[in-house]
């Protein structure tokens, strides 16, 4: 699949957040991932293998050093879907 | 929420999770009688959580070796490598363990940790790529993260994950070092060698192999899964550990690229820290020495591993894939591990709690660590006890 327009990052990103958070929040673009939606940081590097198959991109782990929230890292993944 | 509530609120977070089981981590050992002995509290247990594979913590030759250089050198170096921390020993040892693997040069680091923070760091920097495998020891993932690398895990031992994510990186193939272990410490499986290796050489990237379980343990010398598998020369770095069948403190890198000797300039956890005290240096050289000729005691490893994991495998424990040394058994639940844990304990047998997210994929575990110095009935005492327990407390 090729969902390389933002708003479709966005979306499939808020579903599988929805998915994966023990938490009762409503998911937003400012949610903050640990504190706000509990993925702590072995859910996080599932994630990102699993981002990395739908989108055929490679996401260094080390990226997500800057990573806080949901808006975070659809900017991270649309940069990198874009430069390739 | 300040530095020291921060540290409250993880305090709060692990005994949420495990409220009894606290006590579990780092136990006190209070006496240490022999490879296999030990009292903890009142009990003398077992000790079935160790990595002395070999079974060599009280081995004459180390021993006898080890007071010589305390006697003759003195306690520690009080320095680094760089400066006045270079002793004859750590020369002696460094050639050693480079003649062992048939390399042409050969580094010894302050610990293991080290060992893999050192070379991982030194070998690859910004904009570089490191692909390590999901399973990866913390000392790897750090010395990643010190680096500075690109990092990128692929699923454990999956190598069409592997190849999707070198396929990715186009042509940064050729500053990419791939790593992998030997054995893996948590499930005791081993590392598919040939086939990371054709990888490695379809792709044109580096291979880094840490051998720390695999030591002494596996292949006819005890080189480890190089040797097991005949890819010795495949590989391009290999790390390891003195503090698994060696018995003392302390990790290696060796290679037969010339180029690791310039390591010892750029490598801070290599140049920043004092270097090995004499009497390690010496327990271990010994201890080497021993390794290699160890066919024996490798035959004895093996026989009694397979006899615990044929046993823990009959009586219906989830195993690890391979079998070999270490022997994890997987539960559903940390309260089901802690009371396993605790039931084994209370039969005087000492074995490791691994708990999420030490533990790979959310799972819990029991793990047993065999060594060459068990005998034939303690296994069979092991067995029976985890065939009991599984009665009385997972059934
Ligand atoms: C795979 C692996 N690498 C490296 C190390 C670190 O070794 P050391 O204990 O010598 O620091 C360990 C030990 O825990 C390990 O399991």
């Amino acid at each position: 699949m090729t969902a390389s327009n933002y708003d479709e990052i966005m979306q499939l990103l808020c579903d599988r957040l929805s998915d994966l958070t023990l938490s009762e929040v409503e998911i937003t673009p400012e949610s903050n991932l640990i504190g706000q939606l509990s993925i702590d940081s072995i859910k996080l590097l599932n994630l990102i293998m699993e981002i990395e198959d739908t989108f055929d991109i490679s996401v260094p782990i080390n990226a997500l050093a800057d990573v806080q929230t949901v808006r975070d890292l659809v900017d991270l993944i649309y940069k990198i879907k874009s430069a390739s | 929420m300040n530095l020291l509530e921060k540290l409250d609120a993880a305090a709060a977070a692990r005994i949420a999770m495990l409220p009894t089981g606290v006590g579990a981590f780092g136990i006190p050992i209070e006496e240490v009688y022999s490879a296999t002995e030990a009292r903890i509290g009142d009990r003398r247990v077992l000790l079935l959580g160790t990595n002395n594979y070999l079974g060599l913590t009280f081995a004459p030759e180390c021993l006898e070796a080890a007071h010589e250089a305390i006697d003759e050198e003195g306690t520690g170096t009080t320095g680094s490598r760089m400066a006045n921390g270079s002793y004859f020993g750590h020369r002696a040892l460094e050639k050693e363990f480079a003649a062992f693997y048939q390399c042409s040069s050969g580094m010894v680091f302050t610990t293991g940790y080290q060992a893999n923070l050192g070379t991982i760091s030194g070998l690859v920097g910004q904009g570089d790529t490191v692909l390590i495998d999901g399973d990866s020891h913390a000392s790897i993932y750090d010395g990643c993260i010190l680096s500075g690398a690109d990092i990128i895990r692929f699923k454990h031992n999956d190598m069409a994950d592997l190849e999707k994510r070198l396929r990715r990186l186009g042509n940064r193939t050729e500053t990419t070092l791939i790593i992998a272990e030997g054995i893996y410490s948590m499930l005791g499986d081993q590392a598919p060698l040939a086939e990371i290796v054709e990888l490695k050489k379809k792709y044109g990237c580096f291979l880094l192999l840490d051998e720390a379980h695999s030591l002494g343990v596996l292949g006819e010398t005890g080189q480890g899964l190089v040797e097991k598998t005949g890819l010795l020369k495949e590989v391009d770095f290999i790390t390891g550990t003195f503090s698994k069948s060696l018995c003392s403190i302390g990790g290696y890198c060796v290679s037969n690229h010339p180029q690791l000797e310039q390591l010892r300039f750029v490598s801070h956890p290599y140049i920043f820290t004092a270097s090995p005290s004499p009497a390690t240096i010496a327990s271990t050289r010994a201890a080497l020495e021993l390794l290699r000729n160890g066919t024996e005691l490798r035959d004895q490893l093996w026989k009694n591993s397979l006899q615990l994991y044929t046993q823990l495998e009959e009586t219906g424990y989830k195993l690890g894939p391979d079998p070999g040394p270490v022997i994890s058994a997987m539960v559903e639940s940390p309260q089901q591990a802690l009371a396993l844990w605790q039931g084994l304990l209370d039969h005087d047998i000492y074995v490791n709690l691994i708990l999420p997210p030490a533990a790979p994929e959310g799972k819990s575990l029991v793990r047993c660590s065999v060594n060459a110095a068990h005998t034939t009935e303690q296994m069979k005492y092991v067995g029976d006890t985890f065939a009991k327990l599984k009665q009385e407390i997972l059934n």
